[in-house]
């Protein structure tokens, strides 16, 4: 098949420039361990309260592990618990978070935690906060009547 | 290439068929596109819906009606007439299949749109498990795939009776796009079929107790990436196909854009993991590799974006344009079936940046469900592909009616086609904006409590209003012209552009019509990317979800 | 006969074919360039809002 000399030249450009991404965020993800939060572990969506580390929602110490707190929220129609926790600044967190009925959204706006809360499935997300302030947490999945109503808070201090 | 243009004008009892498509289409574009202004206003936080309506139940109706109804009426009438145009009038069988196919798309549409208005399935368009909507709802969405099946049936059966009396030949272009849009259409919504025929329907009517939300999401993403793609390679029929004829220009090369629409076909589908990428349940490293085949499905794109220039350029240049971009003022500017879709193309340009944002696997994080997403399918479905219907109904309509678009309607389509850029740039400007700050996708005004950051946002949900509100008033103008061709321009002959390859053009390879090859080919690379995950979800399958109903 | 057509197609003179070619798309290769850049600028934009974000 016939291609023009100037459009092999923009496609071995626009191969180029897609490796180069695709190079960027594989060595981000599977090397500095930015993957996106996928989570494998389940749970009973119903019986999410009786459940560790659901039965305890908020911010926990840990010792020994790679993080220094857990954050746990339980998420249902149209509220999450804990509804305002305060992070240390430069804490390391793991945050954890289940549904106990159809899915939502957990986003903090303005960081990079985004993640889906499907029944059955725990959701995880490590990362410090490095930034002082007070963030938003909203569902940013369709949840019904209430859903722009579902929010929680977290505040970042010294 | 005699073949193409052997049957100049749509038989007239085919274009009824087309016909009866654009009257559903449109009536939904009227109705869905009114939904739109009232959620941008009700956002906007200035505007509350009068007795007792559901922001949602109003979100549910636009999504329906625009995402599903409009796009899939539409396409399937553009190509009946693409294909009755230039692979031949369908036999009567074929156009009896045709209009079976339409009315089961249609009384599909009723059974879903009767239960959305009484409330009973206020679950969005995309109707994610474990929210359960009333089993009427889910059968006539059944019915809508399976009569879009049996009208893109239809538009096979005349491909093929082409293909018996034209051995050894490349089908027409046009023709040979349709049918891999309706191939790749009939693979990707076996998915979606899969999970309303064997979870949701029997779910919601209390057969089964419990369903599975991450397969019933794997089954929708397997089939809603693909569909993305089912609305814009129409689109691109008319970009390789009908514009370079539009502009007095050849079609840079017949063989190239068969080799990017087989490369839709082979990578649209085994990607729909890239919706689900802060998803659990779903192993990291088969995300990165959908990821990558994500990418792949950017190069037939690439090879479109250059095809179009090219054709710009070579049409003006064989007009005797000079210098780098004499070129661009040869292109006729004042004729809508040029400039309409021409704007379509270039929203495409910020839409497909944004593509590959939302596509890079752990960036998606930045944007997922926050509305700069809303933003981006404004861009590539409500601009690229919409203006692009809307510039092939200009010259589809009135060919089809047996009347004329005149230099009055053509004038008011360019007016249209401005407004609409206009109000977009407002609307998924200020979303592609808010949603960088993280304002969420799908919901309603919202003060949340009155957070900081929430006020933040507001200002941007004003200017979608100005926006949406700008974009309203593009939608009447288009409703008027859609009337005025359909029912009252004057009666006259109007051309179905059909573009014609370069003479000294080479011959289109024949491997390019090798069917069992490409369907093959993307069968294996869709259970390359989905058997491993998908057994891992059912062997680690937690309990499966009983319905709610929280609207 | 796709085979004749093969033959005589623009292979057969190819010196011709290539001057003609990169004359006439140049302004096609600097809009697909830019296009290009537009492409990478913005997926750097966002890729730093994700490194700069925790």
């Amino acid at each position: 098949m016939h291609m023009h000399k100037l459009e092999k030249i923009w496609l071995i450009f626009g191969l180029a420039a897609l490796i180069v991404f695709l190079s960027t965020i594989g060595v981000s993800a599977f090397y500095l361990g930015n993957k996106p939060p996928s989570c494998l572990t389940t749970v009973d969506p119903e019986k999410v309260d009786q459940t560790a580390p659901f039965n305890k929602p908020g911010l926990h110490k840990v010792e020994g592990k790679d993080w220094d707190y857990e954050l746990v929220f339980v998420a249902q129609a149209f509220a999450y618990t804990p509804t305002q926790v305060t992070v240390p600044l430069g804490a390391k967190v793991k945050v954890i978070a289940t549904t106990k009925d159809v899915v939502h959204g957990l986003e903090v706006a303005g960081t990079n935690i985004n993640m889906m809360l499907e029944p059955g499935y725990v959701s995880e997300y490590t990362t410090t906060f490095d930034k002082e302030g007070e963030y938003l947490i909203v569902c940013n999945e369709y949840c019904g009547t209430g859903h722009h109503l579902m929010s929680s808070k977290i505040e970042v201090k010294k | 290439m005699p073949s193409i243009n052997s049957t100049i004008k749509v038989d007239s009892r085919d274009a009824k068929l087309s016909m009866a498509h654009f009257y559903v289409a449109f009536a939904a574009l009227a109705i869905g596109g009114l939904m739109g202004l009232l959620q941008t206003l009700v956002r906007s936080g200035k505007f509350e819906l009068p007795g007792g309506i559901g922001y949602y139940q109003v979100l549910t109706v636009h999504g329906v009606l625009l995402g599903l109804v409009l796009t899939t009426f539409f396409i399937m009438g553009f190509q009946h007439a693409a294909v009755s145009r230039t692979a031949g009038t369908h036999s009567d069988k074929a156009r009896l299949t045709g209009w079976i196919g339409f009315w089961v798309m249609t009384l599909g549409t009723v059974m879903a749109a009767a239960m959305v208005l009484m409330n009973k399935a206020t679950v969005l368009y995309t109707f994610y498990a474990p929210l359960q909507a009333h089993w009427i709802f889910y059968l006539g969405l059944t019915f809508v795939v399976v009569g879009s099946w049996i009208d893109g049936i239809a538009q096979i059966m005349t491909y093929a009776k082409w293909k018996k009396n034209n051995p050894g030949k490349p089908g027409p272009l046009l023709s040979f796009m349709a049918v891999i849009n309706t191939v790749l259409w009939i693979i990707c919504t076996i998915g979606v079929a899969a999970e309303v025929l064997f979870q949701l329907l029997p779910w919601s009517l209390g057969l089964i107790d419990r369903v599975d939300v991450l397969v019933s999401r794997t089954l929708f993403w397997y089939f809603g990436h693909p569909l993305v793609y089912f609305w814009l390679l129409p689109a691109y029929m008319a970009w390789y196909v009908v514009i370079p004829k539009v502009i007095g220009g050849k079609i840079f090369s017949d063989s190239l854009a068969r080799l990017s629409f087989i490369l839709f076909l082979l990578f649209s589908i085994p990607v729909g993991f890239h919706h689900q990428l802060t998803e659990p349940g779903i192993d990291p490293a088969w995300k990165f590799i959908q990821v990558i085949l994500t990418f792949l499905v950017i190069i037939p794109s690439l090879m479109t974006a250059f095809a179009m220039f090219a054709t710009f350029e070579s049409a003006g240049r064989a007009k005797g344009a000079k210098g780098m971009f004499g070129w661009v003022k040869k292109l006729p500017w004042n004729d809508a079936r040029f400039t309409v879709p021409f704007i379509g193309m270039a929203a495409f340009i910020p839409a497909g940046a944004g593509g590959i944002i939302n596509a890079s696997n752990q960036m998606d994080q930045v944007v997922h469900n926050t509305i700069w997403i809303t933003g981006h399918f404004h861009l590539t479905l409500a601009t690229s592909v919409v203006l692009t219907f809307f510039g092939i109904s200009y010259w589809l309509i009135p060919h089809l009616t047996g009347r004329k678009l005149t230099k009055k309607m053509n004038k008011l389509a360019l007016i249209q086609a401005w407004v609409w850029f206009i109000g977009m740039a407002f609307m998924s400007g200020s979303m592609h904006a808010e949603g960088l700050l993280g304002a969420p996708r799908r919901s309603a005004f919202s003060t949340y409590m009155g957070a900081k950051q929430a006020a933040e946002w507001i200002p941007y949900q004003i200017a979608q209003a100005v926006g949406g509100t700008i974009l309203f008033i593009g939608i009447i103008l288009i409703l008027i012209i859609f009337i005025n061709l359909a029912f009252f321009a004057p009666k006259g002959e109007e051309e179905f552009p059909v573009g014609e390859q370069a003479e000294n053009a080479e011959a289109t390879p024949m491997v390019l019509e090798n069917w069992k090859l490409w369907i093959g080919i993307s069968i294996v690379l869709i259970l390359f990317a989905y058997t491993i995950p998908f057994i891992d979800m059912i062997q680690n399958a937690p309990i499966g979800s009983k319905g709610f109903k929280t609207w | 006969m796709a085979k004749a057509q093969l033959k005589n197609g623009p292979k057969s003179n190819p010196k011709v074919q290539h001057k003609e070619e990169s004359e006439s798309l140049k302004g096609t290769m600097a809009s697909v360039m830019f296009l290009g850049f537009f492409i990478i600028v913005t997926w750097l934009g966002v890729y730093f809002l994700f490194v700069d974000r925790f």
